[in-house]
């Protein structure tokens, strides 16, 4: 992959989109340091490698497309529990916590893994397709938290996704990714 | 004691039986008649060899020599666990993991029962410690070996959900936490089954091979149970040990799971 030098602002949100095997995932897992890599990250004036792994990934949080669970109950993955409000913004029941893992759709899975991570409270966001299992409206209420959460915390948000319109909704600026390379392009 | 002493033929009558069963192989073509043979063989030359060191060995005690017998038997387990890995640590760790691992369990607990147990002038005397090492050794091996063994499997087919973990800011103990609880108990399943087994079941081979020599069974007994014990302790510390180290070397120092430090599976 080639060198990549990118800023997200605080309460900006970037797009990626790219080519399956353009380097898009790699780039978001080095981002959250989970694979080794030759660059630097930095958070505001906190640099990633002088921070302890856990917190690191903690404020600089990476949701994947696919969730994964590894409990039998979905409250077992919540430690600090879930905003009521924010699950019924994601068009789920409030006793969805107390759910089986296993009883979930694959859809209602990837709506509660985010959750699961913003509950953490990250500062930065960064999200592979993150509607990509979802229908229409589910996939509106994820970009308009999504969008609340970016406002009101002042997060950073780097986004891959597929979706032209989605995009066109949701950047501020967005990237075409190449052969390991950024380059600018327009919205949508 | 009066020992029954076994002539060539007695042992050839029992070889016998090695050669019907290639025979049956050969005919119901199952494949395994070569194999079969051979580790008959080798068996029988390894046995007669580690017979005549042992001779030579109680004849002078001398520290040193089972020091370095005792070297050679750990040394031959560590490579026997590296090479039952599908998928082993690349460079030293691959050998590094086990034998350290074993040489601290088994051989604390032989020292101990050496000592504190049994009691023998002196406390090296060959005629104990090698056959209660090579018997704890051997299991231990076996602990290991299936331990490691399922952890790193688990941690390749569990690659997503750790890594989720990971994200999610956990530590890398927790993250692994469940692989390594596991790989713990898979290696400690065949001793605890064995206990359990022993004397309905099973006869266990140490006693039997006693009592057939000519001890008194309740002798024969109490050793066994000795015995057991010890190689619960040597298997169970060495198998924790063991997938302890290994599971720390899944991780880099910025806790991301590296599982390109495990060779690529085989067969």
């Amino acid at each position: 992959m080639g060198p990549i030098d990118l800023g997200v602002d605080a309460g900006e949100c970037v797009c990626i989109q790219g080519a399956s095997g353009s380097g898009k995932t790699l780039l978001l897992r080095a981002v959250a340091d989970l694979d080794p890599h030759h660059g630097e990250v930095w958070l505001g004036a906190q640099a990633c490698s002088r921070v302890p792994a856990p917190l690191w990934r903690r404020s600089v949080a990476l949701v994947v497309a696919e969730s994964q669970w590894w409990s039998e109950r979905v409250a077992d993955h919540f430690a600090q529990g879930v905003h009521a409000a924010w699950l019924e913004e994601l068009g789920l029941p409030a006793a969805a916590i107390d759910w089986e893992v296993s009883r979930c759709s694959t859809g209602e899975r990837q709506r509660l893994a985010l959750l699961r991570t913003l509950m953490q409270g990250p500062d930065a966001l960064l999200l592979d397709e993150p509607t990509g299992n979802l229908d229409q409206e589910s996939t509106q209420r994820v970009e308009t938290l999504l969008g609340d959460y970016r406002r009101q915390r002042r997060a950073a948000l780097l986004w891959v996704s597929h979706d032209a319109g989605q995009i066109e909704r949701v950047a501020g600026r967005s990237f075409v990714m190449r052969d390991g390379k950024l380059v600018e392009g327009e919205p949508g | 004691m009066n020992v029954i002493v076994l002539s060539p033929f007695d042992l050839a009558a029992a070889a016998l039986l090695i050669l019907c069963l290639a025979g049956l192989s050969l005919r119901m073509r199952l494949g395994v008649e070569l194999q079969l043979l051979t580790s008959a063989a080798r068996s029988t030359v390894q046995l007669f060899l580690i017979g005549l060191v042992l001779k030579v060995l109680f004849d002078n005690a001398h520290p040193l020599w089972v020091a370095l017998l005792a070297g050679v038997m750990i040394a031959v387990a560590g490579r026997e666990v590296m090479v039952r890995q599908k998928r082993r640590f690349i460079g030293w760790w691959g050998f590094g993991v086990g034998t350290l691992s074993m040489f601290v369990s088994s051989f604390t607990v032989t020292i101990m029962a050496l000592l504190l147990v049994i009691g023998t002038t002196p406390w090296y005397a060959p005629q104990y410690a090698i056959p209660l090492l090579g018997m704890i050794l051997g299991n231990t091996m076996n602990g290991i070996s299936l331990g490691l063994d399922r952890l790193t499997q688990d941690a390749t087919q569990k690659r997503p959900i750790i890594e989720t973990r990971l994200a999610l800011g956990q530590s890398w103990q927790r993250a692994i936490s469940d692989s390594r609880r596991e790989a713990i108990r898979v290696g400690l399943i065949p001793i605890i089954n064995a206990m359990s087994a022993a004397g309905i079941v099973s006869l266990p081979g140490m006693m039997t091979g006693q009592i057939l020599a000519g001890t008194p069974p309740v002798e024969a007994v109490k050793y066994q149970i000795l015995v057991m014990f010890l190689i619960a302790g040597g298997t169970g510390f060495g198998t924790v040990v063991a997938v302890s180290f290994a599971a720390r070397r899944l991780f880099d120092e910025r806790q991301r799971l590296r599982l390109d430090r495990l060779s690529a599976s085989r067969n």
